[in-house]
């Protein structure tokens, strides 16, 4: 939030991993830097928890380099990893621990552990800390990992699709979490979702990532203010869109045409004069609509081989 | 909720973290959502002591309420005039709907918040 704190957090370079012969990233640069909510969005099989599981040393790379906090996660996971929390969409965990146990065995890998903040966490999620966590219902599992993510106050919490078929309340909780994590000063959030109405809400920065490869980082204000969708009527007769740079989509409806674009009007419009399109209306587009129009095309295009 | 007064001049707004915790909502939304407001002249932000509804209250003045007022007339009237209805059915309309406000049971029934 304040202008001053600029380092990064993580560093991505030229990552690559294939999984046998399919590519799950390819190339990938990125970075994050302190302070930022990064969501990260992409279609299934993106590489969004390839790319995560990277930075959790997971993985290894197979060319490329990943560094977060400055240190290699696989070379230094203490270094990394300690101040880092994570949750997946798998939420794996001890399960067979009761939560009261698999906490204190948590906390003793992070020195700083917050058992107020941990019981303050259990009483709001209205938890049993004394009943094993294999016998909770779904959402109270995610509430548990969410605990077990953000107790020690990390840094960096990651979030590989953590809101993934939980009901809405569960999903403010965690939603919850992120804000209240980068609300403390120098926190750092990287979060992926294909809920784009959670994103747009929580993400100041949005990652695009589409079969393996990284196709745009922008501030999530910048996305929405620079693309619209426009309405345009044009000739009857007219089949074929003509070919005006900028234009990512253009749909016929009826004698009208709709589009989307980045493009300013100060440069469309004259385009539009000379092909004797009227201009019906500009609307802005959520990102769900950005989405579907920058990635939702690629990945078509890449499926019909 | 300056304009309908629900906030007076003086009130102190919450804290941008404290109001992102409670909208689930991105503390530099907030941040940005206050300097427009203040931009506007809606608020003044005290250095270190928070943010703050301005002494000069609510910035539409008069000329701009009733702007906004013959606006929405203009959209009841395009509207009403497609329907098919008359000027007069549309004062009768508006006549009726003014007697039901001022009866108390009148309120509570189907009219607009």
């Amino acid at each position: 939030m304040i202008g001053t704190m600029t380092d990064t957090i993580v560093e991505v370079k030229n990552l690559s991993r294939k999984f046998d012969t399919k590519i799950a990233l390819d190339n990938v640069d990125f970075t994050i830097t302190r302070g930022v909510v990064m969501g990260l969005v992409g279609e299934n099989g993106a590489g969004k928890t390839t790319l995560i599981r990277h930075l959790m040393g997971l993985l290894k790379p197979q060319s490329g380099t990943v560094s977060v906090f400055g240190k290699n996660p696989v070379k230094d996971p203490e270094g990394a990893l300690s101040h880092i929390g994570y949750l997946s969409e798998n939420r794996e965990m001890l399960d067979w621990m009761p939560l009261d146990e698999l906490m204190s065995f948590t906390a003793a890998f992070y020195p700083d552990w917050d058992w107020d903040y941990a019981h303050q966490l259990i009483e709001t999620f209205r938890l049993d800390p004394a009943k094993r966590v294999c016998d909770y219902s779904r959402g109270q599992r995610a509430q548990a990992g969410l605990i077990l993510a953000v107790a020690h106050h990390p840094d960096l919490l990651l979030l590989d699709e953590p809101s993934s078929g939980l009901d809405p309340i569960v999903r403010k909780d965690i939603l919850g979490e992120i804000i209240h994590t980068v609300t403390n000063a120098g926190k750092t959030v990287l979060f992926s979702s294909h809920l784009l109405d959670e994103v747009e809400r929580v993400a100041d920065t949005i990652t695009f990532l589409s079969e393996g490869k990284k196709l745009l980082t922008s501030p999530l204000t910048e996305l929405l203010e620079s693309w619209k969708m426009i309405t345009l009527r044009g000739a009857t007769s007219l089949t074929q869109f003509p070919a005006i740079p900028g234009i990512v989509t253009s749909d016929k409806r009826g004698n009208e045409w709709v589009i989307t674009t980045q493009t300013s009007m100060d440069t469309l419009s004259p385009l539009f004069q000379k092909y004797q399109f009227e201009v019906l209306a500009v609307n802005p587009m959520s990102l769900n609509d950005i989405f579907i129009a920058k990635v939702g095309r690629s990945a078509q295009n890449g499926n019909e081989s | 909720m300056v304009a309908s007064g629900r906030m007076v001049p003086g009130d102190e707004l919450p804290a941008i973290r404290v109001l992102a915790e409670q909208l689930v909502v991105n503390p530099n939304t907030v941040a940005r959502a206050y300097r427009e407001l203040e931009t506007l002249g809606i608020v003044t932000s005290r250095h270190g002591s928070g943010t703050y509804i301005s002494e000069t209250g609510s910035p539409l003045k008069p000329t701009e309420l009733l702007k906004n007022i013959q606006d929405r007339a203009d959209s009841l009237l395009s509207d009403g005039l497609q329907m098919g209805l008359t000027l007069e059915e549309m004062q009768d309309i508006l006549q009726k709907r003014y007697d039901l406000m001022q009866t108390p049971e009148g309120n509570t029934g189907e009219s607009k918040k």
